[in-house]
């Protein structure tokens, strides 16, 4: 194992031998992006390996979904991943609608796909500003983050909450847009769209920042497809695969975006910084959409009619929606009564942790927080 | 200083008919508790209050504003509240190592203070060492980070203190170095001395001298950031990896006597810089009174170095922070030999360059620097303008 | 490919291990297969260029206590040809043992660690079989249908007199 230029093996054998400390970067930690432990065994800066230790964040939502039904459900998928909870509503919407074959109107698919490419803007946001945050740049976070405070604004006027948002419903969504909101929003992506070269010119190109990603934890895009990473990670490893256009739902098939892949523009292809460019570059590409969903809306209903003892047949389905942190699978068994037989959720974080112990071997400790940042990582994805 | 004492115990003055060797060192230590007291100490809560409202502005805050007009009291209640939080010391922990490691911080840091020159007459003692003294005394900064991460038992404390023990003693080489210019050029190391070889202009200053100063004063702020444990060199107190570097057992007073240092580091960087290359305390000639010259040396100097010290939070706000490999490697690989060819390069400008030719240059510096200020306020505006910020985003004032 | 079309693939290619195509329930049609192959037809259905099926997609367990089985279903994807497809595995509730597919996909070594955990499959041939969300003293596996919560954990106990 050898880190620019220094090779432990020679170190080793010319008598600078030196012993192994186990650190533990506890469930507490200022950036460890919620509860995540990681029992890291390093000589001196360079770890040997970092093992994560899940589960501080278990909260059995799977087991309360038999509990409280399909419509009791939707609140419970906004706690699964409360950073970008519009996708999560909807992932649980469509997989209890191709269960019981329920059509929901054009209007309120125009207004779930508004909502989550929203709530994927103010994700990334989060995810590029804490990927400063953890490499010392204190203000492109608190810049990012006066951004999402606006999405955040539009959001509550959309549906009254501001983070855990629970707007959809299985056949459509609970509330119409309001009056003003198309303008509202127009606007407000009018004025967004050029601050993004903004963050681009603070941070995305600094020196400093770029030395700290470029060539640090490259993926190949093989190790990514086995270890199923998804979304931005994938895409950063350079595999040309977005679900919103492969496997086509809702609305997406009469949009026109483009999917962002890693190109290895400033290192190798799949390192921390093409992860981190793939998100800023969707940013951009949800704006887009955006603009061509606030245009092209159609009128009608937002909510088809639905039982309320939703009762679907006998069966199961599986069903994979691109939430911002990657593509979340949701795989619903029914056993015909109003409550599910099962639900498994598979998050895009749960698959990024398990390749961390892999990627951390040879790396500094500094490293560690940048490529858990870089996975865009949250612990309520992770543990459910 | 001698004169001071002198008038003092000569007949009418406060002292009268002290003997020499008594009243001096009294004087000594009555002026130097003075300067603490009143100076030091307060410099370095102001310098805090700068630092939160500062970075706040930077980063579209507000900062504190509720103690005192535009919360300049806020250190003074954060101070209050430290002394009166429970000691806690972590039993593993070694308590007398632990204790003393603030303390030696903090003496490392006041202890320079007795160099500094405030104005052409005030200064506690014009050592004809001066900047190798100062250079000396914040050696025992180090002392006390590698003990307060040593005797807190706890790993991350450990590595903090090493990384930090490692970083700054690596950047003591290349701060020397780029002293030694300025040192060939004035032939003295006193402070004052170094003063009095500028000019109160901005071409007679150090900074503008030749090129090799010019970038002496670049690598020296460098490395006296580094030395601060500033960002981008604040890998010992990295927030987001060690939650507070070595400091992270420390509670209460102990725990602000290691950021007092910070910050009152700030202004001691200042001063340093100020003093070697921008021409420290020196005003024209405009009046005879003496009082007033020496306010407006005074003034003259405080600002120079405050400006060090908002340049220094600035860079905080803005740049991340470098690994500790990387921060070696640009210690070692760059900053080192840069600061050689600058001490090569002050000789050979000394030996080879005639005077007139040595003018130009400095002139020509001057108005490069000028041309390079009003080039950077036009990028400032063209980015204001392409971001196209409403005024509830951002606040034009980076204090008030 | 359809299910269908690769039901008869692997019936054409392992015969008696490849139970039954079902498509008679709501959602996705399946492939049941019987747990002593799943690591196999895994293998075959990787490295095999029709179906070249180079991600695991979700693994998750299944108790019918009904019908007295665990389920453990594999959703399978394939970035190069674009079709996926669902296998499904039944072992007896006493004694669950299924052979791992680590080897073949490595996002299996976290998935089967979270099936043993919650639904008490185990699955031989798994580098680190241990519990990954729960404690690693936690008693029973709670996706079960006749999980009992237990009443204390460590002297705390998990009843409250009042809600409030």
């Amino acid at each position: 194992m050898s880190l620019g230029g220094f090779d432990v093996q020679v170190l080793r054998e010319n008598g600078f031998a030196t012993e192994e400390m186990t650190l533990n970067m506890g469930p507490q930690h200022p950036s460890t992006h919620g509860v995540l432990r990681f029992v890291v065994r390093a000589d001196g800066e360079i770890m040997t390996e970092a093992v994560p230790d899940v589960g501080y964040l278990h909260r059995s939502i799977e087991k309360i979904s038999e509990k409280v039904g399909y419509h009791g459900f939707m609140p419970y998928t906004d706690r699964v991943d409360y950073v970008a909870a519009m996708p999560c509503n909807q992932g649980w919407a469509m997989v209890s609608e191709k269960l019981a074959g329920i059509e929901v109107p054009r209007r309120a698919e125009y207004c779930r796909v508004i909502a989550s490419e929203f709530n994927r803007i103010s994700s990334h946001l989060i995810a590029v500003g804490t990927m400063g945050m953890d490499i010392g740049a204190f203000t492109p976070f608190t810049h990012a983050l006066r951004e999402r405070e606006h999405i955040n604004n539009l959001l509550e006027e959309l549906c009254g909450a501001r983070l855990t948002f629970n707007y959809m419903r299985i056949g459509g969504v609970a509330w119409d847009l309001p009056p003003d909101f198309a303008e509202k929003a127009l606007a407000y992506i009018d004025r967004f769209e050029p601050l993004i070269d903004e963050y681009n010119a603070l941070i995305s190109f600094n020196k400093i920042y770029k030395e700290r990603l470029v060539n640090v934890a490259v993926i190949s895009a093989a190790d990514a497809i086995n270890y199923n990473l998804n979304g931005p990670n994938l895409r950063g490893s350079g595999v040309d695969f977005d679900v919103r256009r492969d496997i086509p739902y809702s609305i997406y098939p009469e949009l026109q975006f483009d999917v962002p892949i890693g190109t290895g523009e400033e290192g190798t292809v799949g390192d921390c910084f093409d992860r981190y460019m793939v998100r800023i570059r969707e940013i951009q590409e949800s704006c887009k959409l955006l603009r061509q969903c606030l245009q092209q809306i159609p009128d009608g209903p937002v909510l088809a009619k639905v039982p309320r003892k939703f009762k679907p047949p006998v069966g199961d389905a599986y069903v994979r929606v691109e939430s911002a942190r990657g593509d979340m699978g949701w795989y619903c068994v029914s056993d015909g009564s109003e409550y599910p037989y099962r639900v498994k959720i598979r998050t895009g974080s749960f698959t990024a942790m398990s390749i961390i112990e892999k990627v951390s071997r040879g790396l500094m400790i500094a490293d560690l927080i940048t490529v858990v940042a870089s996975f865009d990582l949250v612990a309520p994805e992770v543990d459910r | 200083m001698r004169d001071l004492v002198l008038s003092m115990i000569a007949d009418g003055g406060l002292l009268a008919g002290m003997p020499y060797s008594l009243a001096a060192p009294l004087v000594m230590v009555a002026f130097g508790a003075l300067v603490v007291f009143g100076f030091v100490l307060p410099i370095a809560g102001v310098t805090s209050w700068l630092e939160r409202r500062v970075w706040a502005r930077i980063q579209s805050r507000i900062g504190p504003n509720r103690v005192g007009p535009q919360g300049f009291l806020q250190w003074l209640a954060d101070g209050l509240k430290n002394l009166l939080k429970e000691d806690i010391i972590p039993s593993a922990a070694d308590k007398w190592l632990f204790s003393l490691a603030p303390y030696l911080v903090v003496a490392g840091f006041i202890a320079t203070f007795a160099t500094i020159p405030f104005t052409s007459s005030l200064i506690i003692a014009d050592l004809n060492i001066g900047i190798l003294y100062i250079t000396g005394v914040t050696g025992i900064v180090v002392v006390g980070v590698l003990m307060a991460g040593w005797s807190s038992n706890n790993k991350w404390s450990l590595l903090g203190g090493i990384r930090s023990a490692a970083q700054i003693v690596s950047y003591e080489i290349p701060a020397g170095l780029s002293v030694f210019p300025i040192v060939l050029l004035t032939g003295t190391l006193s402070m004052q001395g170094i003063i009095r070889a500028q000019g109160w202009a901005p071409w007679d200053w150090f900074f503008f001298y030749n090129p090799f100063t010019f970038v002496a004063f670049f690598v020296f702020f460098v490395a006296a950031l580094a030395e601060g444990n500033r960002t981008p060199f604040d890998i010992p107190e990295a927030e987001s990896e060690l939650v507070a570097g070595f400091c992270t057992e420390y509670s209460g007073m102990r725990y602000l006597l290691f950021f007092l240092e910070e910050w009152g580091n700030l202004y001691v960087i200042g001063a340093i810089v100020t003093t070697l290359f921008l021409g420290g305390w020196q005003v024209p000639a405009f009046t005879d009174n003496q009082t007033l010259l020496t306010v407006a040396q005074f003034g003259t100097f405080f600002l120079k170095a405050y400006f060090f010290v908002f340049l220094a939070m600035w860079v905080r706000a803005t740049l991340p922070r470098l690994r500790v490999d990387q921060l070696m490697t640009v210690c070692w690989k760059y900053m080192v030999p840069i600061a050689i060819v600058n001490m090569i390069g002050t000789a050979a400008w000394m030996l080879l360059v005639p005077e007139a030719l040595g003018r130009m240059v400095q002139i020509g510096m001057t108005v490069g620097g000028g041309v390079v200020v009003v080039v950077f306020f036009r990028r400032v505006r063209f980015h204001l303008r392409r971001a196209n910020l409403q005024p509830s985003d951002y606040y034009y004032s980076p204090i008030i | 490919m359809d299910t269908a079309a690769i039901y008869s693939k692997l019936k054409e290619r392992f015969g008696d291990v490849v139970l039954a195509l079902e498509t008679e329930h709501a959602g996705d049609p399946a492939i049941r297969i019987q747990p002593r192959a799943i690591a196999e037809v895994s293998a075959w259905l990787r490295t095999d260029a029709d179906t070249a099926f180079d991600c695991l997609t979700n693994q998750s367990g299944v108790d019918y206590p009904d019908r007295n089985e665990v389920e453990v279903v594999y959703h399978l994807y394939s970035y190069s040809l674009r079709h996926t497809c669902v296998l499904k595995v039944g072992v007896s509730r006493d004694n669950p043992l299924v052979p791992t597919v680590d080897p073949v996909w490595k996002t299996a070594n976290w998935m089967e660690r979270e099936v043993f955990d919650l639904v008490g499959v185990v699955f031989e041939g798994h580098p680190d079989l241990r519990r990954i969300l729960l404690p690693e003293d936690w008693v029973g596996h709670p996706l079960r249908k006749d999980f009992v919560e237990p009443t204390e954990y460590h002297g705390i106990s998990t009843k409250r007199e009042s809600m409030l």
